[in-house]
């Protein structure tokens, strides 16, 4: 990690309040963050600029001041091509740099290659615009970044993090009002699934299970030992289950077989586990595949603490009784232990699992009380004693959470075919990215995907909200005019797209948001899982495949061809299967 | 009845008031005094709260018998996790098991989750399914 952590930096309203320049990077603020598009508005009309870099004409690439449309992938080429400028023309911040930063020499170095006209050749960003948006955001008194994780795909340091990071700390553009590196999380409670360990590699409070210390730490509150190899990421598990290593898998309040990459394979997987548990609101996709399903409070049946994109850990209350037997997740878990024989999970309330979290992390969450908590609209994270008022703002004056107190400048290389093998040589530990799968002429368009204001994630909360689904009650393709004549397509039309895992059927929508060659979808919907299409995890190590990008085949069908591939995937996905549950669960017990 | 509390959708966290009657929600009211959302919330903040009555909702743990799901009580499901969970345990190791967190549950709830994975079975594999 290049400042210590991976989290928010800087608070959404200070966005409003103090930022000169706002630069988004690969994310649709306007759909997917409403509310904080709101504070780049609000910025703008105090005179603030803004840089916008997206393949798609969003709604804030069309309010941007500079809109850097770059193809889908490039996210690196562009950061990279960004420093180049602002090195040459030594735009950066020397003085703050030889304090607070390591690795300038090498970051100088990986950037080198990027001139302006090598990013025109591989981007068609013209030299003038990255020239204008690189002394734009150097220039600016305070300038703030915000990207959203989905084009990083991974809550570990790929090569967008690290070149996002990099970019603020040689401008000095961290640890002031209004500054900032903001990861901007798509699911509500992202960032706090994250802050409590729900990573492999580590323990709530980022502490590291390698660690000895850490885990001493753990293992006295917990009164067990605990172990101390990293675990299994997602995109592993699927593998593993299909070496036999891992046999049972707990899923709950998520539904993988409709957000993981590659799903077929993922959905094999499933059906060789010896025990699938899932616990849910609905009979989810992955519910469907269950060996036991467990019904869930949702999310206003409920206790406890969200903790939103900003660190900013606020209190969620308890409005009405969850349905039937359902019963909330902590309970559950708490249950199960205790019949498995365990100790330490005798909690009355939430209210007692957070004061453990408070005694065993107290440099993080020592002084949020649920009284504090109650008083005001969250506090941000640290807040290490009941005196202490949050952190707003992260590494003020400089200050880094790494071993080093200094931000650590990473060489980040890209190419979309691969970067040479010399050249990866000529730095210690860069981290080297491609695209993972290129067009080529058969599957001769670039798919992208992402979502819809009025939908969120797998549809398993939208879908079923109704006002929701009659906004946005179909799949959509995106795709350019130009595309859309040659392919003799038009509004309205059905088309196949396939990839090399899998197909849909989809409606198109002719649209010039999206560049000639590139099609964008969503994953919403059951009847068009683009997450069938998409390409799952390779090599996670060294290189960082582009997940947003697979390369795709288009054809035109006809409505009775779209309705029976419709006809097929209901049928993948046991779409009956629910309402024959809901009749079977109205008869009540049986066992 | 008014219960302040926080929008379930994006990380945003937008502040709101749901409005209950007779243990329905018959609405929901921006928060006007929260620091980011100051007031206003997007559609899905205002209208996602409907799925929560669906009658498709799960009421009952739910166990698959020759290939059917057939309801039970907690006591019958969470014995039947637990027995098997002991043995596969036995059997293959503590990393024969995985655990997928979620971004929509409480941090209680995801402190819990990984708490029972580590402590009560002893493997990390835990990790949640975020990437958007
Ligand atoms: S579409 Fe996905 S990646 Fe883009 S901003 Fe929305 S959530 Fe983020
Ligand atoms: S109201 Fe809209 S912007 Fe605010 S948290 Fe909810 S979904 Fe996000």
């Amino acid at each position: 990690m290049t400042l210590g952590g991976g989290a928010m930096t800087n608070t959404i309203p200070e966005i409003s309040q103090y930022s000169d320049v706002v630069f988004i990077i690969g994310s649709n603020t306007g759909e997917c963050h409403p509310l904080i598009a709101k504070h780049v508005i609000q910025a703008q009309s105090r005179g603030a600029k803004l840089i916008v870099a997206d393949p798609r004409m969003t709604d804030m690439a069309n309010k941007a001041d500079i809109w850097l449309r770059l193809p889908v992938g490039h996210n690196i080429t562009l950061l990279n091509g960004l420093m180049h400028v602002i090195i040459k023309e030594k735009l950066y911040k020397a003085e703050f740099i030889q304090e607070h930063a390591d690795g300038f020499d090498d970051l100088t170095r990986a950037v080198e290659d990027y001139t302006p006209a090598y990013v025109e050749d591989l981007t068609g960003i013209s030299q003038q615009d990255l020239i204008a948006a690189a002394r734009l955001y150097a220039g600016a008194g305070a300038a703030v970044i915000l990207y959203c994780m989905g084009v990083t795909q991974f809550t570990y340091g790929t090569g967008t993090v690290a070149s996002v990071s990099n970019l603020a700390v040689i401008t000095g553009n961290l640890g002031r009002p209004g500054t900032g590196v903001c990861p901007l999380r798509g699911q509500n409670n992202v960032q706090g699934a994250c802050d409590m360990g729900g990573l492999p590699n580590v323990f709530p409070g980022y502490l590291s299970v390698t660690d000895e210390k850490h885990r001493a730490r753990f293992e006295k509150a917990w009164n067990t030992q605990l172990p101390p190899k990293p675990g299994l990421r997602i995109p592993e598990v699927a593998d593993a289950v299909h070496q036999g290593k891992v046999k049972a898998l707990y899923v709950f309040g998520e539904n993988p077989v409709m957000s993981d990459p590659d799903n077929n394979h993922f959905i094999h997987a499933l059906q060789e586990l010896e025990l699938l548990v899932v616990q849910d609101i609905f009979l989810t996709e992955t519910a469907r595949l269950a060996h036991v399903v467990l019904p869930a409070a949702g999310w206003a049946e409920k206790e406890g603490s969200f903790s939103n994109t900003e660190r900013r850990v606020q209190r969620v209350r308890k409005a009405i009784e969850p349905p039937g037997n359902a019963k909330t997740d902590w309970w559950i878990f708490c249950a199960l232990a205790q019949k498995m024989g365990a100790k330490g999970f005798e909690y009355q309330n939430t209210q007692e699992i957070w004061d453990e979290l408070r005694q065993v992390v107290p440099e993080k969450w020592g002084g949020m009380t649920y009284a504090r908590l109650d008083q005001v609209r969250g506090l941000n994270w640290p807040c290490p004693n009941e005196e202490h008022a949050g952190t707003p703002i992260l590494y003020v004056g400089g200050k880094f959470t790494t071993p080093t107190g200094k931000a650590n400048l990473k060489a980040v290389l890209f190419h979309p075919t691969g970067v040479a093998e010399d050249k990866i040589k000529e730095f210690k530990n860069p981290i080297v990215g491609k695209i993972a799968e290129l067009p080529d002429r058969e599957y001769a368009f670039t798919l992208t995907t992402g979502r819809r204001g009025y939908h969120y994630h797998t549809g398993t909360m939208t879908r079923k909200s109704l006002p929701l689904n009659q906004v946005g009650p179909e799949q959509m393709v995106e795709v350019n005019p130009q595309d859309a004549a040659v392919l003799e397509i038009e509004d309205g039309d059905y088309v196949k797209l396939t990839t090399r895992r899998g197909n849909i059927a989809v409606k198109v929508w002719v649209t010039d948001r999206v560049p000639e060659k590139t099609v964008f979808t969503t994953f919403h919907f059951w009847e068009a899982n683009v997450n069938e299409l998409t390409v799952k995890d390779t090599d996670p190590l060294s290189v960082i495949p582009e997940y947003k990008v697979a390369a795709v085949k288009i054809e035109k069908i006809s409505l009775a061809e779209a309705k029976a591939l419709y006809l097929e995937k209901a049928q993948k996905y046991r779409v009956e299967l629910e309402q024959e549950v809901v009749a079977e669960m109205q008869k009540g017990w049986r066992v | 009845m008014k219960v302040l509390t926080v929008c379930p959708y994006c990380g945003t966290g937008c502040g709101l008031n749901v409005l209950v009657e007779n243990n329905r929600i018959v609405g929901v009211e921006a928060d006007s005094s929260h620091p980011v959302s100051g007031g206003e919330l997007c559609i899905k903040g205002y209208f996602g709260y409907k799925h929560l009555e669906d009658s498709r909702r799960l009421t009952t743990p739910l166990i698959k018998k020759n290939g059917k799901f057939v309801p039970t009580s907690w006591d019958e499901a969470l014995g039947f996790i637990a027995q098997r969970l002991t043995d596969i345990k036995q059997q293959s190791g503590p990393d024969a098991f995985a655990l997928f967190a979620s971004a929509r549950a409480t941090n209680e709830e995801n402190y819990v989750a990984q708490k029972f994975a580590r402590a009560v079975i002893g493997t990390n594999n835990i990790d949640h399914c975020a990437r958007l």
